[in-house]
């Protein structure tokens, strides 16, 4: 997918907010932050000045808490967090917070508004038939957004994400929009996950990769508030926290990304990154419920779509059926919401699941570069 | 059809035949388009500059949080309030002098600014994406209009300018860490823009931040609009009097030549072309000459306004910091409206004419003079509608409110007085022939008054343009002479500076206060208020006996300055007071301070209302007021010295000036300002000029017939020639003479109405009968002029021409 293709595309963002990007040349810029696996090379002036970046390399050690702050070397960065919640009432809804980081040029030195470290927030709320999110731009150097390693603290404007003392965990996390707003108390003993090998998690078969860790293992207690209304909630949490420089191969156009809370405790992360010539990268991880992770080889991964809606425009595959061979792993997953839909400045779908089959579950499913229908 | 092309070839024949016609007609609705349509391009060119000055951040439709007074603060206040869910963007505003020019600095945060904000092209999409790289990082980037870029491309200092036509002029805009560096002003803003659109915060304003930051919604730019209206009424007003000049000629020309040809049209009737198609082929005619005449007009229009643009552009500038480009840009539409102007016009100058060619019964007798045979009744009907229009004008400047209302007086005097010009000329010329006893005298004023009619109109395009010459002169020289006193007055100090940081401004007082050349040091501050919602200006000044001894007051009440002194009382500048109709005594309320004027001065120039009150009331009133200027008072002889040194201490540049160099920039300001209606003036002075030599050169052919028994008798053709000038020479001096009283009911409806309505100052009413005799001269030379041709021609006249209109079958 190529910047041009981006520009393009439709959504239901304001409409002043892609006006502003495109204003300072920030549109692929965001969009690479993105679409990791697909515009980085395709946007010129970024791709020219790759190798200045902080490479990633296997076999690096991930140490925390150091870890858990930025990396403003590499050129992306991002801490992600899904929840899949349940209310008094029983009623299953999920929650999204995301902060993104994008340098804008290598080892930037910049201070105050000089910093080319740039910031995105998303929070999103979804409900079986409401999905509600925001969207928030800043620029690092001043204070408006950022990320402390210690104590952990991770804000852009009034979301944050932030240890409640000293330790990393309790955290509180917490965003409040026009719409929505939610509180909740994230809680875990069990230590960070390394995603693929090591933490080194490759993207494509042409070297692309980053850095990926994560927690799978919160617990969720807290509040949402709809239309008003506050709603006490509990259930279970996933962090993903990536970093990286190197753009992905050109060619990959989108990603589906699940991850998933297994009724046996088990932690299953998978990724398809698309492309438009070669068949899909297929990778993912396997963590028991003691923490212990393992790449999964493509070839035990199935990852089959099995009906499609028409999201925003776009046709999506929201229903699917996910196969580990040697984990006695067949199930099918299906959104909770299929218009998870979050119009921001780049547009992707994002939800909770249900998992059926084998085995029972939750979790949450990223999808990213579907094209407009004709 | 083919029908109707031979008879417009017919028709079109008379203009070979009379191509002095041709010319009159297409160069009176040359200069008339010229005129106007030059006056609407310098118009619409300011417009639209205000417009873009007022669209500069949205305006009015994004709200703002900024310090009372307007004061800058810290941007630790921009992330406090949107870490407490404010939908707040930075702003950092600020001047800087480049050279001899200010220039507006606005500093931008594009990722929080709001949509209404946004000030380039990029909501139509048409800004590449590639243009704007940089724009949030060193060396930063500025958009500025073409202009500002091309005046500032060398200026060092600055981030590369990028020229982008959706900025206004004057203004540089750039990223806010660009503007925190090019204004000195690290980590500082003076404004946060609140997203209208945004959801409203939960948390309140005072547990977000501990600065007392206020809401606003106005911008002082997008009062430029009403601010200059007056202005550009102004100009409007000249020009709709051009073109109704412009037009006469137009009359004039199209009567004359409709009357030369009734014996053609007659004939083509008798020749079987309809009535209807004899109108319609008039009225082709009639199109195509005002489409040229159009098309010419607009180009003089434009070349007019390119000439005017840079003293219009200064003018503004200087009266009311408006910030216009100095060249053109036009729309197709001003090319449009221009030509569809003069073909308008050419429409109602012909009408009367076209109706009568319509009706006219085929057979009709040829009667040359038959439009002139009611002349009397013409004369009196015109002389009654005169008096009405004058009647109308006095109501309007003695009774109705408003700058449009006293411009409509100006309009129905200007034409009352035009009307009644033909009825008083006849009244003298008929005294002149009563009391003339020689009967070549006699025939003299007879003839003046037969000729009367043929003049009438040139003779009142002269009226309208003596009369305005004078109104406006005396108006503008009154002011001059005000002016330059109040100057002379106000500014007491001997050297102004203004200290570029605190940390400058401490420095510079710690120094001044070593030496003992300098008298006293009188600081200014300013700030802004609303007074019964009408903002205005609040400025704080040092009680000094320099003060005291020359503040020029219109009114002050006793121990005025002692009052101001102790706190409890404030001035007020005229243009508040006429505006809010304060009189000394009353009290104002200002933002719930309740405060007595006890003195109201003149405040030339400031189109904003003004109180000024001593300084430490003011810091104490208004905690946010900024630093204004700082004037020193200095021993004799020493103020060049001073000024050498603060120099060689500090870096002062262009922030440090003496009183000399101050007042001359004032008065340079105030040149500009009347420079425009200077160069209308005489445009409109050719104008009429053109009429009268046009209306001459014609009449000159058709007094064949009244000269030639003269000549027969025995009067020399140069005696004829001598008659002749004396006769045009006469009646542009009764024109002139009653120009005087015409000039002077303007004067006094501009400087009594228009100005005090418009600006809010009244002029002491001056007279200056010297300009009166240069005018009158003027007038006299401008019909010696027009009249020369013609009368060279009969002097020169072979004999036989003159013998000719005996012979000839008339």
């Amino acid at each position: 997918m190529s910047v041009e293709k981006c520009h393009c595309r439709k959504s239901s963002n304001p409409f002043w907010l892609r006006r502003i990007l495109g204003f300072v040349g920030m549109t692929g810029f965001l969009l690479c932050l993105f679409t990791l696996p697909a515009t980085a090379q395709g946007f010129a002036g970024l791709g020219a000045s790759d190798d200045t970046y902080a490479p990633v390399r296997p076999g690096t050690d991930i140490t925390f808490p150091k870890d858990h702050g930025a990396h403003p070397g590499h050129r992306i960065e991002w801490w992600y967090v899904t929840a899949n919640l349940i209310d008094s009432d029983g009623a299953p809804l999920g929650v999204q917070w995301t902060l993104f980081r994008q340098a804008a040029a290598p080892q930037d030195t910049g201070e105050g508004w000089a910093s080319q470290q740039y910031w995105m927030g998303h929070s999103a709320l979804t409900t079986a038939d409401t999905h509600h999110h925001a969207e928030r731009l800043a620029r690092g150097g001043i204070g408006q957004a950022g990320v402390t390693a210690t104590p952990f603290a991770a804000w852009i404007d009034n979301t944050s994400f932030s240890s409640m003392e000293t330790d990393f965990s309790p955290l509180r996390l917490s965003s409040s929009d026009g719409d929505f707003a939610y509180d909740l108390t994230l809680a875990t003993d069990a230590p960070m996950v390394l995603q693929g090998e090591g933490g080194y998690s490759r993207k494509s078969d042409r070297g692309q990769a980053s850095y990926y860790v994560s927690q799978p293992f919160f617990t969720v207690t807290g509040t949402i508030t709809l239309s008003g209304k506050d709603r006490a909630v509990t259930g279970r949490a996933w962090m993903d926290r990536e970093w990286s420089s190197q753009p992905l191969a050109p060619d990959q156009n989108g990603w589906d990304w699940f991850s998933l809370h297994l009724e046996s405790g088990a932690k299953l992360m998978l990724f398809r990154l698309r492309s438009d010539t070669r068949s899909p990268y297929l990778a993912g991880n396997w963590i028991t419920p003691d923490g212990t992770s393992e790449a999964l080889a493509p070839d035990a991964i199935t990852m089959e779509p099995l009906a499609t809606a028409k999201v925003a425009g776009r046709t999506l595959p929201i229903k699917w059926r996910l196969a580990v061979t040697g984990r006695d792993l067949d199930v099918t997953v299906e959104a909770l919401n299929r218009n998870s839909w979050n119009g921001t400045s780049f547009p992707y779908w994002e939800g909770p699941i249900t998992v059926t089959g084998s085995e029972g579950g939750t979790g949450y499913l990223e999808m990213t570069g579907y094209p407009l229908n004709e | 059809m083919s029908r109707a092309f031979h008879a417009l070839a017919a028709l079109l024949s008379h203009w070979r035949r009379k191509p002095l016609q041709l010319v009159a007609l297409l160069g009176g609705l040359t200069i008339a388009t010229a005129l106007w349509s030059g006056v609407q391009a310098l118009n619409a060119q300011a417009r639209d500059a205000y417009d873009r000055a007022a669209q500069t951040l949205g305006g009015d439709a994004v709200p703002s949080l900024a310090l009372q007074g307007g004061a800058r603060f810290d941007q630790q206040a921009f992330v406090d309030l949107r870490r407490a869910g404010w939908p707040v963007s930075p702003v950092l505003e600020g001047r800087l002098r480049v050279g001899d020019v200010w220039i507006r600095i606005i500093g931008i945060e594009p990722l929080t600014m709001p949509a209404e904000a946004r000030m380039t092209g990029e909501a139509n999409g048409s800004v590449d994406a590639g243009m704007f790289g940089g724009f949030m990082a060193p060396p930063w980037r500025a958009f500025a209009a073409p202009d500002t870029v091309k005046a500032l491309h060398d200026e060092v200092g600055l981030p590369p300018l990028v020229a982008n036509d959706d900025i206004a002029p004057g203004l540089l805009l750039m990223d806010i860490g660009a503007a925190q560096g090019v204004l000195a002003a690290p980590g500082q803003i003076t404004r946060l823009l609140i997203d209208p659109d945004a959801a409203p915060p939960a948390i309140p304003l005072a547990k977000a931040t501990t600065l007392p930051l206020v809401r606003s919604t106005t911008e002082a730019q997008g009062d430029l609009d009403r601010l200059t209206s007056s202005f550009h009424l102004n100009l409007t007003a000249f020009g709709l009097l051009a073109f109704l000049v412009g037009l006469f000629i137009v009359y004039s020309a199209i009567a004359l030549a409709f009357e030369q040809r009734l014996p053609m049209l007659r004939t083509l009737r008798a020749l079987g072309i309809s009535a209807r198609m004899l109108t319609g082929v008039l009225l082709a005619e009639l199109l195509t000459l005002s489409l040229l005449g159009g098309i010419a007009g607009v180009i003089g229009g434009y070349l007019i306004a390119a000439a005017l643009m840079p003293d219009v552009a200064a003018s503004l500038g200087g009266l009311y910091g408006a910030d216009v480009p100095g060249t053109l840009s036009l729309k197709p539409s001003w090319w449009v409206a221009g030509v569809a102007i003069s073909m308008i016009g050419a429409m109602g100058a012909a009408g009367y004419s076209l109706l009568k060619a319509h009706w006219m019964p085929p057979l009709a007798t040829a009667s040359r003079h038959a439009w002139r045979a009611a002349q009397q009744g013409w004369l009196r009907a015109q002389a009654v509608l005169a008096i009405f229009l004058l009647i109308i004008a006095a109501f309007l400047m003695l009774f109705a409110d408003g700058v449009v209302a006293g411009f409509a007086g100006l309009a129905a005097l200007l034409l009352g007085a035009a009307l009644l010009l033909p009825p008083a000329l006849a009244v003298i010329l008929s005294a002149g022939q009563g009391a003339a006893r020689r009967p070549l005298a006699q025939w003299f004023w007879a003839d003046a008054q037969q000729q009367l009619s043929g003049l009438s109109l040139a003779l009142m395009a002269l009226l309208l343009a003596l009369g305005a010459n004078i109104g406006v002169g005396t108006m503008v020289n009154g002011f001059r002479d005000t002016f330059t006193d109040w100057l002379d007055q106000r500014l007491v100090a001997d050297i102004y500076y203004t200290a570029s940081n605190d940390a400058e401004h401490a420095q510079i007082r710690e120094w001044l206060a070593t030496r003992d050349d300098v008298i006293a040091v009188l600081q200014g501050v300013q700030s802004e208020a609303r007074i019964d919602g009408l903002p205005v200006s609040v400025s704080g000044y040092t009680d000094d006996v320099a003060y005291r001894e020359s503040w020029p007051m219109v009114a002050i009440a006793e121990d005025a300055f002692d009052r101001v002194a102790q706190g409890d009382a404030v001035f007020a500048s005229e243009q508040l007071a006429t505006r809010l109709k304060l009189s000394v005594g009353d009290t104002v309320n200002v933002e719930g301070w309740i405060v007595q004027i006890v003195g109201i001065y003149p405040d030339y120039g400031n189109p904003k209302g003004q109180i000024s009150g001593e300084i430490a009331t003011i810091l104490a009133r208004f905690p946010g007021a900024r630093r204004g200027g700082t004037g020193l008072r200095i021993t004799d002889d020493r103020t060049e010295t001073v000024i050498n040194a603060m120099r060689e201490r500090f870096d002062m540049g262009d922030n440090l000036i003496d009183q000399a160099a101050l007042k001359s920039y004032s008065k340079g300001v105030f040149e500009n300002t009347f420079a425009v209606t200077a160069a209308l003036n005489v445009l409109t002075m050719g104008v009429a000029g053109f009429a009268l030599f046009m209306s001459l050169l014609t009449l000159s052919e058709m007094r064949l017939p009244q000269l030639a028994p003269l000549w027969a008798a025995g009067v020399t053709r140069r005696s004829l020639a001598g008659l002749e000038l004396l006769k045009t020479l006469a009646m542009a001096l009764f024109t002139a003479l009653l120009a005087i009283p015409l000039g002077l009911a303007v004067a006094w409806c501009l400087v009594a109405v228009v100005n005090v309505q418009a600006f809010g100052w009244r002029l002491p009413f001056h007279l200056f009968p010297g300009q009166w005799a240069a005018l009158v001269g003027l007038a006299l030379l401008t019909a010696g002029l027009a009249a020369l041709w013609p009368i060279y021609s009969l002097r020169t006249m072979p004999p036989v021409r003159l013998v000719r209109v005996f012979t000839d079958e008339r």
